[in-house]
């Protein structure tokens, strides 16, 4: 990484921009899964089941990990932009990836 | 005064799905335990005004954010600019709308 | 004194048209700063290198260059605390354009400041009375936190915002817009308030905070722009302001 980017909210920042592409581009797929419904309830149960095994449940923890990143740095640049400033930013940025991980962490126990 | 546009956009419906990602976060992690199937997702979603309006709104202003965030990355990381810019997001926003609201259709309607 | 372990230095040598390294072996000596070095060299190696620099303490913002690839003011930036196993890299800043060396063109710095208004419009004459201004006043608090800057551009050069978006008006003179914003006595806070949130302004900010981070003075653009941000927001909503051709 360039010297300069070498600080705690660059990389707040590129956490929440690849997190964001990575729902972004989750989503089609998450649509079409849920869409197969429509041709027949038996489709959709086959791709749920499917998705059942635990190489998915990881990538599953993956992708709640990405949605809580999201919102919880998402929450942080809302009341950055629109709350008085504080000088704490490090520390909430630190809180959600925390958080998110924990987060990430409950589903993953409640998926086995 | 595009991008004034596009910044109020982006994080009005930050605002919109902040309590609508909580919610979702939170059944994740009450559905996903003892599997997932079609008959417990369907059971909830089926003919339910509360869950239909609820995602239905989500789509929305998911497939906002998501263009404007998209449109962001592929000016910044792709130098992209003029009107492929725009058509590409034009076209994330409402493809992510379409296929958006065809999941809901799906599984509120079926 | 002879010096057994000159600090090794690459200085980027070039112009517009490109350049590479050149590299050094510079005396060490007490207390010594990074434009310390650049000096030796133009003095001692190569009387045609070129920099920039003039007051050497820290008020003029001329000498910033990048250090081993962060922008620093060179001048204040002791050799000991930067260099890496004795070794200096030293670089033209980013995102400015080059004339020679380790002078770049700052006229796209000014000539954003420009256009983010960052001038003061008083009305007020001589023969009237100064203005009363309590130092408790929330916007003068707000104006004070951002006035120290000197025009150095090491956020401008820090911002990845800059380098991906080349209208962004960049940290200083939104920094200095706000300022201005929250200066009571200034009767253009209108025309600079659609300066700013117009394409290219403080909307494009990613709050990743390098400016701040790198500022010498340790101001925090970002906290301005965040501001200015807060004010165009308001500001669209009530409809206070429409653009000519709207």
């Amino acid at each position: 990484m360039k010297a300069h980017r070498r600080q705690p909210l660059y990389l707040a920042f590129l956490l929440h921009r690849l997190s964001g592409l990575g729902l972004a581009l989750f989503l089609p797929f998450h649509f079409y899964v849920l869409g197969l419904s429509l041709e027949s309830d038996a489709a959709f149960d086959r791709v749920l089941h499917w998705t059942a095994g635990p190489l998915f449940k990881v990538a599953e923890f993956g992708l709640v990990f990405l949605l809580a990143l999201h919102f919880f740095g998402g929450l942080r640049l809302l009341a950055l932009e629109n709350l008085a400033w504080s000088d704490r930013q490090k520390n909430y940025a630190a809180a959600a990836l925390a958080l998110s991980f924990l987060l990430a962490c409950g589903f993953l126990l409640r998926a086995f | 005064m595009l991008e004034l546009r596009l910044y109020l956009a982006q994080r009005i419906s930050a605002a919109i799905m902040a309590p609508l990602v909580l919610l979702h976060l939170g059944l994740m992690i009450y559905a996903i335990q003892g599997g997932l199937s079609a008959e417990e997702i369907l059971g909830r979603t089926r003919g339910s005004l509360f869950w239909g309006g609820t995602y239905g709104l989500f789509v929305i202003a998911v497939a906002v954010h998501a263009a404007i965030g998209l449109r962001t990355i592929m000016a910044e990381w792709l130098r992209l600019r003029g009107p492929l810019l725009s058509g590409l997001s034009w076209f994330f926003g409402f493809a992510l709308l379409a296929a958006g609201w065809r999941a809901v259709v799906a599984v509120i309607g079926g | 004194m002879r010096d057994s372990n000159p600090i090794q230095v690459k200085v980027w040598r070039g112009d517009a048209a490109g350049g590479a390294f050149a590299e050094y072996e510079v005396p060490q000596q007490p207390a010594q700063t990074v434009l310390d070095v650049i000096t030796w060299i133009q003095r001692h190696a190569d009387a045609s290198l070129s920099y920039r620099f003039a007051c050497r303490v820290g008020m003029c913002g001329s000498c910033a260059m990048m250090v081993n690839g962060i922008p620093r003011w060179t001048c204040r930036t002791h050799v000991n605390k930067v260099r890496r196993d004795n070794r200096l890299t030293i670089e033209p800043l980013r995102n400015l354009p080059v004339i020679k060396d380790l002078a770049c063109d700052m006229s796209q710095f000014f000539e954003k400041w420009k256009r983010a208004e960052g001038h003061f419009n008083g009305v007020a004459s001589r023969d009237q009375p100064v203005a009363a201004i309590s130092p408790r006043e929330p916007a003068r608090r707000a104006a004070s936190a951002a006035i120290e800057c000197i025009n150095c551009a090491i956020c401008y050069a820090a911002c990845d915002v800059v380098a991906w978006q080349p209208d962004y008006l960049g940290p200083a003179a939104l920094n200095r817009a706000w300022s201005l914003q929250n200066d009571s006595r200034d009767r253009r806070q209108v025309e600079r308030l659609q300066a700013v949130s117009s394409d290219g302004g403080c909307l494009q900010c990613h709050s990743q905070q390098g400016c701040a981070a790198h500022c010498p003075n340790e101001l925090n653009p970002t906290a301005s722009i965040a501001g200015l941000k807060r004010m165009a927001g308001l500001s669209f909503m009530q409809k206070k302001y429409r653009e000519p051709h709207a």
